[in-house]
């Protein structure tokens, strides 16, 4: 069942659920911040209503700069901002900012510990039409690999939307990966929010767990939704929201594997260096169990729309079953 | 500010002090950049000792002109004009330059050196930093504000394409509170910069970037300041300085020659080049002949 103390949408099962981007939550977090903390300004390459950075630019025009298609620039200038005290929130498609533009982030934001807030919209394979060019599948490996960075993956626009106002008091550089298309609302205004800190979905009717999912961003609704469908089949399982993937909540992970002796990790991202390696290496060096991987094996996307390429690339509701399924033997 | 004969006088003593610090750093160091270090002694120690308001006693101090190090690799004369300016015993940097736990890393890291404005290597990124420093001082002074941000940079690093994503924006911002410094010495690592990548001509790349261009003679302090006061003068456009420097000056044997850009000098040639520096290329007799 849902986890009743979190106070998620009891809507969240239902075909009718609302669906809202994830960006869309970013653009009203960003907006917010506007009012509640003068030291925030915003800069874009190009493509403010992408990423819903428009909501903030039409109401603090004065507190924006246009930086045009130059990312690494959009990185550099931030960070001089950054050094005269203001607080940066940067935004373009994940895959050019972080993506074309790492060096300059890890230099100039990163290694020159600048506070600087990079947003990246367009995350993952459900950019969908756009193709394989456009759909970042690459930037939590890039992103938590470097020092000091915190690396947030919302599930939904009301959980972006707390994520982009917690990221600014941080005083460090924050990553915040956002979603171009539109999301089940899973969360409410009043289910928790707190950096580094992960809550569980979804929990067994009684007893103990016999596997443990662990999902970031928008892929955690099929993760409930497959742990709704396994328990119909008498698969008790636990369903963890990890929407810090950095710093890890190192607690949350392992005493869910002491208790299921078992992991699914569930990502919309390369398995390859993403939030389900970030998982391993915490459970190898703490408490090892048996662990599946449902993410992008290893290639890149193509054009279709999000429901088909989430089929095709292996990260539906059949697939996270499947994995529930196959880690259960390894136990 | 104007320079009176005096002031260059103490300008000139200060900048082969710095040289000669330079050089004593390297050969302790064992590696590190020699030409590009030499090349920009003048405009440090213009800077450091005339233009820039900074107090080295409180770096925090916020009213503080901002200097920006674009290409870090040349922080051996950054660091000794910052030593001689009071930011760190000079005695320190001659023994820890490139050593473990120092605060002169081999390219800038404020975190070790918290004086420093920014940290810096990679080339490029240095004008991008500043133009965000630039903008953001206008947000909150506005336009009129008599604070100023420069950046150095290479003309070597204009090869690298976020140089000129940084200046386009400076040019759209019309940020008259930027002004970037070039040290046009001609050279990079490879080569001469017209053989590796064609520079010129520079001052129309610029000038099509919407900047105010002045070129200057880096070794004349009284061009490089002249320079300075027609920048700040100007309202609606960034300015650069297109200083023309001599890559290794001071020490005629490593002057214009490209092979000293990252090499240091080893202890002969050490001798060499701080004999040449104290006698002023064999003007004056030295006491340490």
């Amino acid at each position: 069942m849902l986890n009743p103390q979190l106070k998620l949408n009891p809507k969240i099962f239902n075909t009718d659920v609302e669906q809202v981007p994830i960006r869309q939550g970013f653009g009203e977090g960003l907006l917010k911040l506007g009012e509640i903390n003068p030291n925030v300004v915003a800069l874009c390459a190009d493509l403010t209503e992408s990423t819903k950075m428009n909501l903030f630019t039409k109401k603090y025009p004065e507190r924006f700069v246009q930086i045009g298609v130059a990312e690494q620039n959009l990185a550099g200038v931030a960070s001089g901002m950054a050094a005269m005290g203001k607080i940066p929130f940067i935004s373009s498609y994940a895959m050019f900012s972080p993506g074309r533009n790492w060096e300059q982030i890890r230099t100039t934001i990163t290694y020159n510990n600048r506070p600087v807030k990079i947003a990246g919209s367009h995350a993952g394979i459900s950019v969908g039409p756009d193709g394989g060019t456009h759909q970042a599948i690459e930037d939590i490996a890039i992103t938590r690999v470097l020092p000091r960075m915190i690396v947030l993956s919302p599930c939904d626009s009301i959980e972006a939307k707390k994520a982009t106002i917690a990221a600014a008091d941080t005083g460090t550089p924050v990553y915040i990966r956002l979603a171009r298309e539109k999301t089940p609302v899973m969360t409410t205004e009043e289910t928790p929010f707190q950096i580094g800190k992960a809550w569980i979905a979804w929990i067994p009717d009684i007893g103990l767990a016999d596997v443990g999912i662990i999902a970031t961003g928008a892929l955690l609704h099929k993760a409930i939704v497959a742990a709704k469908e396994l328990e119909a089949e008498g698969i008790k399982t636990k369903v963890l929201n990890l929407a810090t993937i950095k710093p890890l909540d190192s607690e949350a992970i392992v005493a869910l594997a002491k208790e299921t002796k078992a992991i699914v990790t569930v990502e919309e991202h390369q398995i390859n260096g993403g939030m389900g390696s970030a998982v391993a290496e915490c459970l190898a060096q703490n408490y090892p169990v048996p662990q599946e991987f449902i993410g992008v094996k290893d290639e890149y996307g193509q054009s279709g729309t999000p429901a088909e390429l989430i089929e095709l690339y292996g990260m539906g509701v059949s697939h996270i079953k499947e994995a529930v399924k196959k880690v259960l033997l390894r136990k | 500010m104007d320079l009176t004969d005096e002031k260059i006088k103490e300008l000139e003593i200060q900048a082969n002090d710095i040289r000669q610090t330079i050089i004593e750093a390297l050969l302790e160091a064992g590696s590190g950049h020699t030409a590009g270090p030499l090349g920009m002694a003048d405009i440090f120690t213009l800077f450091y000792f005339h233009v820039l308001r900074h107090d080295p006693k409180n770096p925090a101090w916020p009213e503080r002109d901002r200097l920006v190090l674009s290409n870090g690799h040349i922080c051996p004369v950054l660091y000794a004009t910052m030593c001689y300016a009071g930011y760190a015993p000079v005695e320190e940097y001659k023994t820890t330059l490139r050593k473990l736990g120092s605060k002169f890393q081999g390219h800038p890291h404020r975190e070790w050196f918290p004086a420093l404005e920014t940290s810096s290597g990679p080339l490029g990124a240095g004008l991008s930093q500043a133009v965000g420093m630039a903008i953001a001082d206008r947000m909150d002074h506005g336009r009129s504000y008599d604070r100023y941000i420069y950046c150095f940079m290479s003309d070597g690093e204009l090869d690298a394409g976020a140089s000129w994503e940084a200046a386009m924006l400076a040019g759209k911002e019309k940020l008259r509170n930027l002004i970037a410094i070039i040290d046009r010495n001609n050279i990079q690592i490879e080569g001469f910069t017209e053989d590796i990548m064609p520079l010129e001509s520079l001052r129309a790349k610029w000038e099509a970037f919407n900047w105010h261009v002045i070129e200057a003679n880096g070794h004349n302090f009284e061009d490089l300041n002249d320079a300075i006061t027609e920048a700040k003068a100007v309202f609606e456009k960034p300015t650069v300085i297109i200083a023309h420097t001599i890559p290794g000056k001071g020490v005629r044997e490593f002057e214009r020659d490209f092979h000293w850009h990252g090499t240091p000098p080893n202890k002969e040639q050490a001798v060499m080049a701080l004999n040449e520096l104290r006698t002023l290329g064999g003007k004056i007799k030295s006491e340490h002949e």
